[in-house]
């Protein structure tokens, strides 16, 4: 066997955490060693998964880079093994999660060494769940990440922490147990819980529909869906900055990775009986929280809606079932990381500045913060969609694949674009231009060194994804064919069998 | 050299934002230089193509491929495109020269500049695109440049909202694009022009079941990508952010807000000709459209009183020309007024701005008047274009708007007919609005309170040069390229770059047509003259007389109004609707909230059962050994 390669990028973090736990500090004192080891451990793996994601053979749909130890043994694997798709997660995670160490150092006052163990421990569980090739082992690392959330936003979040911390904890948790009772019921059907085995395999068309259910209650809270997203809006206004960079950029995407790798990979023909269901749910939620969005009073709200907002692109293009709906909801995924991350920390900016998030304190900010609005004007640009910005790509292709398939939702989703353009816009116009009226506004200072390579990193991604999204289209392309196919068989199987 | 004109300008705006840490001069220059180094090139370019035939494609790079999504960034210069170029990279270049005299005394010129070169960049790309998502990339970069510029005093409100009101209803616009693009690929499998042009005839009798509609698979393609033209091109229905771009700087005005951006709409319409010609429907519709827009927009620029929104209506009209001449199949008319507005059009803005600097941004032209003498270099220009924007014979105006009129009347459909007669009527009204323009401002009494006549004086040379500049294109665009571009041999210039199935038959014009516009134009001065500055209370009474009709035009026919009341408000209302009743309020409550609450109310209730006391207990104890023995005793 290799060196087990995901094995040590999934657990570096963990490691680093630990040698964090380890150093010597006061509570409230600025602790430079635990800074200095996160940062070094989450940017070594990050380049570590740089070179994973380039050796990585992208001709071929097969897991890669695959481990197997026996755990309880003839019961639960511990599998890993990535492909295509999930090394595109796993590479956001790696990415972002330094970035929320660096955002955190000045922002976060008090038990800094606990938040940076949290965010690692966190990384740690993420790239776990992208990594798992067995259904247990995915749902332990799915359900863990929970963990390290629930204690970032109930501990350093805002005035209303506890009740928003259990709100995320709850609905969460209702949509896991019914995850995990499927995960059960798959184990008696199949007699296994490796992922592999079971797609070769196949499960029988008559109990995929309760099945997809029961994932589809988990992913859906995830993600989230409308009616389940209410908890989003609530975590990210109580979290702290890192936090919600985390929330958006990451946690989100388990909930997409899920239904790609699980409702349409192992369930297809329930998938495509659902698949009306899914397409009113995401078309609701694309507009019904647009619209939501435009009348948020508080900043991080708005970008919470408007997170739920595209996530609703995202499940619209897998469940069209054709190449640019999956790989667009894909790249969609990958680019709200990077713009969700970048606008949150984009408020973190301000409100470290004048511990507000309302929109109403600010206004004529862009004279004296020149090169933040630069930084935030792309952002808000990705967010509404605009060519040359990642945000487009994937917005623009799921779009194209929906038309394939139903006019009237493609329809109705394209006026979520002029929504965004809306929100984004105005919210852009109330905080960055104008006459400044705030007077405690007089003394804001423009972004500091940090905070500046945070955002211009960011800014750079997201343009170089909308200039050059070829990298991304290259890993997934075989992967997303491979799923294309095997859907396709499996429902004319079915269609067979039923005759 | 095609690269170099397509990233010159890119380069400039980069390069211009750098270096203005060692002055704002510098930024300035670089850019010019840029931009004009470019202009020059096109010329060039355009030339060798006439000469040489030099045309060709380049690929920059695959930009995105999906499957068979298959998009390339690249340069696709044909005559159409290499006209654009001209046309957009000359009146380009001369606004980036006025610029520096117009902003010399704002402190944010570098960006100012840079964002003008970026927009002469998007709009490269949107004309030298080889397939309709660069087009798109192109059509919302200019979107957002306009947003940028128009909003440039961004501490003044009504510039922000000006600027988020043209984005958004460029929006709607590009919504209706991009289903065009969507219904492109999704039947032609394609989205490069080349192959979905040779492919369009296939497809001419194909029905589609459109949400529950059949209809002809062109006909609703070409629809929504008129969409799209209507919004950028500020047609009927989606004009009314035109008006209020006027928010921004003058010289942004000039380049994106009448030569340019906004005749995108027209390019893309001329560009589609392969596809528009096989559906005769959607050429109506853009024939209607465009002489609605030339009409009504006419109307209300006789009655408006800034200087700027004047000079917007009409552009607006003469926009609506543009289309009712695509949509009468007269393509390469289409764009030949394009390119002769591109002058007069800058030229009357530029002037406008000229005046509007020198009298310390006064924008009503009721505060203007007897300035000719003191301004009479601007005087001249504005003349000129004036002339031109009319048609006054011969000069280049008059070339291009008759034959537009000839053409809808050789057209011989009624649509043809009709749109000839709309467009005598609006060259009547343009002709008014026009001369009420010149005579208000440069002639008759200085109306003005707040400055003294003797502070008035002409704008610096950097103004005046590219105004004397743009004098010459428009007295001589029309005469040097008339026979060139819409005469018999057209086709030798414009060759696969446009399509007319059906050609025109120049035998029957009758000569009242010919002289009846040229007539009408030149008669109008004088009346004008007469009625603007001799005997002003004869439209005194007029419009005390017809006191709602002037209400209605002034007011712009409400639509502004319209809009708040009908899309505006409902979308906040339903928004706060949303958030309060159906998340709070429903959602919440009935979700985790409720079931909290009601997890609450039972473990209260329950926990009463452990109160502690033993007799409590031994009394539940009897309970259930009752409940239990009734149990057997009854059911076994």
């Amino acid at each position: 066997m290799n060196f087990p390669i995901l094995s040590a990028i999934t657990f570096i973090p963990l490691i680093g955490a630990l040698f964090v736990f380890l150093t010597r500090s006061e509570k409230d004192e600025k602790n430079s060693g635990a800074i200095y080891i996160s940062i070094f451990t989450s940017i070594v793996n990050f380049f570590i998964i740089l070179f994973v994601w380039y050796s990585i053979d992208k001709t071929t749909s097969d897991f890669q880079f695959i481990e197997e130890y026996n755990w309880i043994s003839g019961f639960i694997k511990f599998k890993f093994g990535i492909d295509g798709i999930s090394i595109l997660f796993i590479l956001l995670t790696a990415f972002i999660i330094p970035i929320c160490i660096f955002s955190c150092i000045n922002s976060v006052k008090t038990r800094l060494k606990e938040f940076l163990i949290a965010l690692l421990v966190l990384e740690t569980f993420i790239i776990g769940v992208f990594c798992s090739l067995d259904l247990v082992i995915f749902y332990l690392f799915f359900e863990a990440g929970l963990i390290p959330m629930f204690l970032i936003i109930g501990i350093w979040g805002g005035p209303r922490k506890v009740y928003s911390a259990f709100k995320f904890f709850l609905f969460t948790l209702l949509g896991s147990v019914l995850m995990l009772v499927a995960i059960i019921a798959i184990y008696w059907i199949s007699g296994t819980t490796d992922i592999t085995e079971i797609n070769q395999m196949g499960i029988p068309s008559e109990y995929q529909y309760l099945l997809w259910l029961a994932f589809f209650s988990s992913f859906a809270v995830k993600l989230p869906m409308w009616p389940v997203h209410t908890w989003l809006p609530d975590a990210h206004v109580e979290a702290p900055t890192a936090g919600s960079v985390v929330l958006a950029a990451i946690l989100l995407k388990m909930g997409g990775y899920g239904f790609i790798r699980f409702s349409v990979g192992m369930f297809p023909v329930a998938s495509e009986y659902f698949t009306p269901l899914i397409f009113s749910l995401s078309v609701i939620a694309v507009i019904y929280t647009s619209l939501i969005a435009l009348m948020q009073k508080d900043m991080k709200k708005l970008i919470a809606y408007s997170s739920v907002a595209h996530m609703g692109y995202v499940t619209i293009g897998i469940f069209t079932f054709n190449k640019q709906g999956i790989e667009g909801s894909i790249v969609q995924m990958f680019s709200h990381g990077l713009i969700s991350a970048a606008l949150f920390l984009s408020v973190g900016v301000l409100y470290d500045r004048t511990h507000s998030r309302l929109i109403k304190t600010y206004g004529g900010i862009v004279n004296l913060m020149p090169k933040y609005s630069f930084l935030f004007m792309i952002f808000v640009l990705g967010t509404l969609g605009l060519p040359g910005t990642s945000g487009f790509v994937g917005e623009f292709l799921v779009l194209v694949g929906v038309f394939k398939v139903n006019y009237l939702v493609a329809i109705l989703s394209s006026i979520g674009v002029i929504l965004a353009a809306a929100y984004i816009l105005w919210l852009y116009k109330r905080v960055v231009f104008g006459k400044m009226e705030n007077i405690q506004l007089k003394r804001i200072k423009d972004v500091n060194l940090s905070e500046a390579v945070i955002l211009g990193v960011l800014s750079a991604a997201v343009l170089f994804f909308g200039f050059y999204p070829d990298p991304l289209f290259q890993t997934v392309n075989a992967s997303v064919d491979n799923l294309i196919n095997n859907y396709n068989s499996d429902i004319q199987q079915n269609i067979t069998l039923n005759k | 050299m095609e690269y170099a004109i397509l990233f010159l300008p890119l380069i400039g705006a980069l390069l211009g934002y750098i270096i203005k840490v060692f002055g704002d001069i510098y930024s300035e220059i670089v850019t010019t230089l840029f931009v004009s180094a470019a202009a020059i090139l096109s010329i060039i370019l355009f030339y060798n193509g006439i000469v040489y035939e030099d045309y060709g494609n380049y690929k920059i790079y695959q930009w995105i491929a999906s499957g068979k999504f298959v998009v390339n960034a690249s340069i696709n210069i044909d005559p159409l495109s290499s006209i654009m170029l001209v046309v957009v990279s000359l009146v380009s270049a001369l606004v980036h020269i006025y610029s520096i005299g117009y902003m010399s005394h704002d402190p944010d010129k570098p960006r100012f500049m840079c964002y003008l070169s970026l927009f002469t960049f998007a709009m490269f790309t949107l004309v030298v695109s080889d397939n309709f998502l660069q087009l798109f990339f192109g059509w919302e970069g200019v979107g957002l440049c306009s947003y940028l510029l128009i909003g440039f005093w961004h501490k003044k409100n009504s510039a922000n909202n000006a600027a988020i009101k043209a984005f958004i209803v460029n929006r709607i616009g590009d919504f209706g694009f991009a289903i065009g693009i969507f219904l492109i690929f999704i039947f032609f499998g394609t989205l490069n022009y080349e192959e979905v042009f040779t492919l369009a005839p296939n497809f001419a009798d194909t029905e589609i079941n459109f949400l529950g509609l059949e209809v002809n698979l062109i006909t609703v393609t070409c629809l929504f990508l008129f969409i799209g033209a209507m919004g950028k091109s500020a047609q009927f229905f989606l004009h009314t952010w035109l008006p209020d771009a006027m928010e921004g700087p003058t010289p942004v005005s000039a380049l994106i807000h009448a030569a340019t951006m906004v005749t995108a709409g027209v390019f893309l319409v001329v560009r589609c000709s392969p596809i528009f010609e096989y559906s005769q429907v959607a050429l109506n519709f853009v024939a209607i459209v465009g002489m609605i827009t030339a009409l009504f927009a006419a109307s209300v620029a006789i009655v408006q009183n800034d200087i700027k929104k004047i000079i917007a209506y009409s552009t607006c009209s003469q926009l609506g020309y543009m289309f009712f001449a695509a949509g009468v199949g007269a393509y390469h008319v289409a764009i030949f007024h394009l390119f002769t507005h591109a002058f007069f059009k800058a030229l009357l803005f530029l002037g406008s701005g000229s005046v509007i600097h020198s009298l310390n941004d006064e924008q009503d032209v009721r505060n203007m008047g007897d300035l000719w003498k003191k301004m009479p270099v601007t005087w001249f220009a504005m003349v000129v274009g004036t002339l031109a924007l009319t048609g006054f014979p011969f000069l280049s105006g008059f070339y291009s708007k008759d034959a537009i009129i000839e053409f809808a009347f050789l057209k011989g459909t009624n649509v043809g007919y009709f749109a000839a007669g709309i467009g005598i009527m609006t060259a009547v009204l343009t002709a008014l609005y026009s001369w009420r323009l010149i005579f208000k401002t440069f002639h008759g009494k200085f109306n003005n309170k707040n400055l003294s006549k003797s502070e008035i004086h002409e704008s610096g040379l950097t103004i005046t040069i590219p105004l004397l500049l743009l004098v010459v294109g428009s007295i001589f665009s029309g005469f040097l390229f008339k026979e060139f571009l819409i005469g018999h041999d057209y086709n030798n210039f414009w060759r696969d770059s446009i399509l007319i199935l059906e050609k025109f038959d120049h035998s029957g014009i009758p000569l009242w047509l010919l002289v009846i516009t040229p007539f009408f134009v030149t008669i109008l001065i004088p009346v004008s003259f007469y009625l603007y500055i001799k005997k002003t209370n004869v439209l005194d009474g007029i419009v005390l007389k017809y006191k709602s009709l002037y209400n209605f035009l002034l007011n712009k026919w409400y639509f502004d109004e319209l809009y708040n009341q009908i899309i505006i408000k409902p979308t906040k209302f339903i928004g706060s609707f949303f958030w309060e009743k159906g998340d709070i309020k429903i959602i919440d409550r009935l979700g985790p909230d409720g079931i909290s609450k009601i997890i609450k109310i039972i473990s209260n209730k329950s926990s009463k059962f452990q109160s502690g006391y033993i007799y409590d207990y031994a009394f539940i104890m009897l309970i259930g050994l009752s409940l239990l023995l009734t149990f057997f005793i009854f059911y076994k």
